[in-house]
């Protein structure tokens, strides 16, 4: 770096930002193409509608937990059509069940972990100025907002928001209300922001990285967001296509997803029939297999980065964890009819199926494994990001395990759509992802606005929050296993065999509502220190990537002298170095 | 601010920005159109019968559109070649060439469409007819956006040419790409549903 | 630098516009005999499997044409092959499995 050309750029610089001064409130805070706005507005919108999403689940918790009861307050407030004198109707139920999910996942967490997370984060870890398509990333933004806004307003019509569950199957999905239709083109929406970013995500990734900064150089969380960008680009379109049959057979009167003769409320149906219910399961997962991939990979990405900067040594088989996750980012697109044993498929297709989801268990593990390893003769610090990346491991572990059964075609026959499934799943993506989430929101908070969280509070959020979400989740392994299904309205109270655990209702939703008291530390905590937090530099946590090179916050631009990658990512503790941590754009 | 790569190639990559855009966006839309493949295959292979093509569908109408949208991507590339050639003038012509048999195509889909329905043939009529509709319909989306992208090129865009004539070249050539993926999908819808 | 293939500004590139001008004539021309050659054969009546796979082999034909001359593929990098080859892998997996999987003619009413 010559002294010359550092004063020439900055200079450039310092002239360019006094030219972006001169943008509006409306063109630097709303219609913004700088990356790190986007990303602020991804995360903020994100952890709105995860928010939102959680509200839902906690109202079903209190019919799961005492069904039919009168809610309190609450209940009368949501009117006559939905909670008649404060009690739950059945409709309603599945109304939030299906919007609890996908609200959850479309509206939530991807957009925090990929367009939240993603966009922020990455230009700046790879030493890039923005991203290479900046009017796009606005575009991808705002399609975002627009799937929201669509799949909210959906509350509001006649019939109510969707309520075939976040999947949507058909036949049942067909003949729903106006709110199915408006699940489906916010879906339409959410799907072209996706693919929007992904396209971004990519060219950048490939394109604008630094000088010196090569492929096996990059940090994990690049690598996760990279290999996440092909899984949305590729596996998404089916299921946009999927929506469009499925509109063409609601709006347009075809018959792609319904057979002949079906009789719905004692009539057979007049269309021409000949469709094919199993043709929208396989094209919905075609995508929701390589989804789930997209909720997990950022916050593994995410917590590589934690584990690697406050145990002080680099991580353990870098190499095989970047393998294992190309490796696992293929083989998530040929997994997808574990989802389906139950469809009638044969013994030489279940045999398929079962094998590669076997396989695809091995890189999963090789990472956990590899992050777990990556703690040992470590200099640990407890700090608050620290905590919630180690309190994902075994949280991650639990929810991978508890999949292999269901990977297992036999021994998914009592398991499918029960409550097994439900607390496998939400083991990985809420202790698992969103607790990646919140450490990744406390690891780069400091960058993001140059103010450090508060610590106390950060940890009341984490104690509180890992109890919870085992209180709430692990009884539904049991729940299921006693044979008690999912989306019941009543939590299995009709039923004998489910008598003996249905007590397990009222302990899950004690533990959702105590959750969400857990919550308000972090959600007070996010917004005090954005004026009140402990004031940073650029490197609070004296971590080694790019990111951190630049100032907290980073202007326009991002660096004001276009940084150099010299060694790898997690140069920690290097023998005869004067300084703990070697930072991969130190000279 | 300036993004590096947008006119200028990565030395290690050999590409533009946009190129790699480009057919990352193609690769997607490779995957949406072989998801109503794959619904046309499950549909068909499940149903007791199917009718040929060509007993529905007007076999002369659809090969003279084959024939306009081949065409189109003669004189897509030609405009491209031309602006290599930085003959601007001639770009004009095969640019606007390409958008009329663009209009062409989409005439002809229009009368093909409203004779279907003239004569009481309906996407809800029957499967196949839902998927020839589906298909076709989407794919004319297709068209029309493309038009729309082109015609943008050919007029208020080209302004872009005088200032930065290599920029204009490369975001033509990716405008391009674009249009000839659309010609590339009916030549496969072409005889899967008028011919099979 | 150059771009990908926008010449430089001495026109040296004059001559390779011109070879590329005579392949894309030429590649039109294949295009509208495979065109007339596909619509001949569907006046055949051949049995259908043969009728799919003449169809399906005459469109790559001209499918692949298109790709590689007028999508300049033939001469593309590699990471853009990657990206392709990958997609082609994913786009066969899509055609083969829903079908393979549920081809049992299950919804063919009795």
């Amino acid at each position: 770096m010559s002294e010359p050309a550092a004063v020439v750029a900055h200079k450039a610089h310092v002239a360019h930002e006094a030219h972006h001064e001169e943008l509006g409130f409306w063109r630097k805070y709303v219609f913004s193409v700088d990356h790190k706005v986007i990303g602020i507005q991804y995360a903020i919108t994100g952890l709105l509608f995860l928010l939102f999403g959680f509200s839902l689940m906690m109202l079903m918790r209190w019919q799961l937990a005492y069904p039919g009861a009168a809610l309190p307050l609450l209940g009368t407030l949501l009117g006559e059509a939905r909670m008649p004198g404060g009690s739950m109707l059945p409709d309603f139920y599945n109304e939030l069940g299906a919007m609890h999910g996908t609200i959850m996942v479309f509206l939530g967490v991807v957009p925090l972990a990929v367009g939240g997370f993603g966009n922020f984060v990455l230009p700046l870890q790879i030493g890039a100025p923005d991203m290479a398509f900046p009017r796009l990333n606005m575009a991808s933004y705002w399609f975002f907002f627009l799937g929201g806004v669509t799949m909210l307003a959906s509350f509001f019509v006649p019939g109510g928001a969707a309520q075939g569950g976040w999947t949507s199957y058909t036949p049942l999905a067909n003949l729903a209300g106006t709110g199915q239709t408006m699940w489906l083109v916010g879906m339409i929406f959410l799907i072209t922001s996706s693919l929007l970013g992904a396209v971004n995500f990519i060219t950048t990734t490939i394109q604008l990285r630094a000088k010196g900064l090569t492929f096996m150089r990059f940090p994990f969380f690049v690598w996760a967001q990279f290999v996440t960008a092909f899984l949305l680009l590729l596996a998404f379109p089916p299921l946009e296509a999927a929506a469009v049959l499925q509109l063409m057979d609601r709006l347009a009167g075809t018959s792609f997803f319904l057979p002949s003769g079906l009789v719905v409320s004692g009539q057979v149906l007049t269309v021409a029939g000949g469709g094919n219910p199993l043709l929208w399961q396989h094209l919905f997962w075609f995508l929701a297999h390589p989804e789930v991939y997209v909720l997990i990979l950022p916050g593994m990405g995410i917590v590589a980065e934690i584990i690697a900067n406050n145990t002080r040594k680099p991580l353990w088989g870098y190499r095989s964890m970047v393998y294992s996750l190309v490796f696992l980012g293929f083989m998530s697109f040929i997994v997808w009819a574990h989802h389906m044993f139950m469809t009638g498929m044969g013994t030489a297709m279940a045999a398929f199926f079962q094998t590669t989801t076997m396989i695809i268990s091995i890189p999963s593990v090789v990472i956990l494994t590899a992050l777990i390893i990556s703690l040992w003769g470590g200099s640990i610090r407890f700090n608050t990001p620290m905590l919630f990346a180690l309190g994902f491991l075994p949280m991650f572990g639990i929810g991978g395990l508890t999949g292999l059964p269901l990977g297992l075609n036999v021994a998914d026959i009592p398991l499918h759509d029960t409550y097994y499934v439900i607390g496998h799943f939400h083991y990985v993506v809420a202790p698992g992802t969103i607790f990646a989430l919140f450490a990744g929101v406390y690891y780069w908070f400091p960058k993001a606005t140059g103010r450090k969280m508060n610590e106390t509070l950060g940890k009341i959020h984490f104690f509180g929050s890992l109890v919870c979400m085992n209180v709430i989740f692990m009884p539904m392994f049991l729940m299921g296993m006693a044979g008690v299904s999912r989306r019941l309205f009543d939590g299995g109270a009709a039923y004998d065999f489910a008598q003996p655990v249905l007590h397990l209702n009222v302990v899950s939703s004690w533990g959702a509502w105590i959750l969400a008291i857990f919550q308000i530390p972090f959600i007070f905590n996010f917004f005090w220190s954005i004026w009140k937090g402990e004031k940073t530099d650029a490197n609070p946590w004296h971590a080694t990537t790019i990111e951190w090179a630049a100032p907290s916050p980073p202007p326009h631009g991002n660096f004001l002298v276009a940084p150099e990658a010299h060694r790898g990512p997690y140069e920690y503790s290097v023998p005869g170095a004067a300084k703990d941590f070697s930072p991969q754009y130190e000279a | 601010m300036d993004i590096p790569y947008t006119v200028e190639v990565r030395r290690d990559t050999g590409l533009t920005n946009g190129k790699i855009g480009i057919w990352l966006f193609l690769a997607s839309e490779v995957m949406l159109f072989g998801a109503l493949f794959a619904s046309y295959i499950l549909i068909r292979t499940g149903a007791p019968s199917w009718p040929r093509g060509d007993t529905i569908l007007n076999v002369p109408l659809a090969t003279f559109n084959t024939i306009v949208l081949i065409l189109s991507s003669v004189t897509m590339v030609m405009a491209w070649a031309s602006l290599m050639r930085r003959r601007f003038g001639t770009f004009r012509l095969y640019m606007g060439a390409t958008i009329l048999l663009g209009f062409v195509f989409l005439v002809v889909k229009y009368f093909e469409y409203s004779h279907k329905f003239h004569d009481g043939l309906y996407p809800s009529t029957n499967n196949f007819l839902a998927i020839y509709f589906t298909l076709t319909g989407l794919h004319m989306l297709h068209v029309a956006g493309g038009m729309a992208v082109n015609a943008y090129f050919w007029g208020p865009g080209a302004k872009l040419w005088k200032t930065n004539p290599v920029w204009f070249t490369n975001r033509v050539e990716n405008s391009g790409l674009f249009w000839h993926f659309v010609d590339l999908v009916w030549i496969f819808l072409f005889p899967t549903l008028y011919l099979l | 630098m150059t771009s990908d293939h926008a010449a430089d500004m001495t026109g040296d590139h004059a001559a390779d516009i011109d070879r590329h001008v005579r392949v894309y004539i030429t590649v039109f021309v294949a295009l509208m005999v495979l065109t007339i050659v596909t619509v001949a054969v569907s006046y055949l009546d051949l049995p259908i499997a043969m009728a799919v796979t003449v169809a399906l082999l005459v469109a790559t034909i001209k499918g692949s044409l298109v790709a590689c001359y007028f999508m300049h593929l033939i001469s593309e990098k590699k990471l853009i092959y990657a990206v392709l080859i990958l997609t082609a892998v994913f786009f066969v997996a899509l055609l083969a499995l829903p079908a393979v999987t549920h081809s049992n003619g299950y919804w063919i009413p009795e």
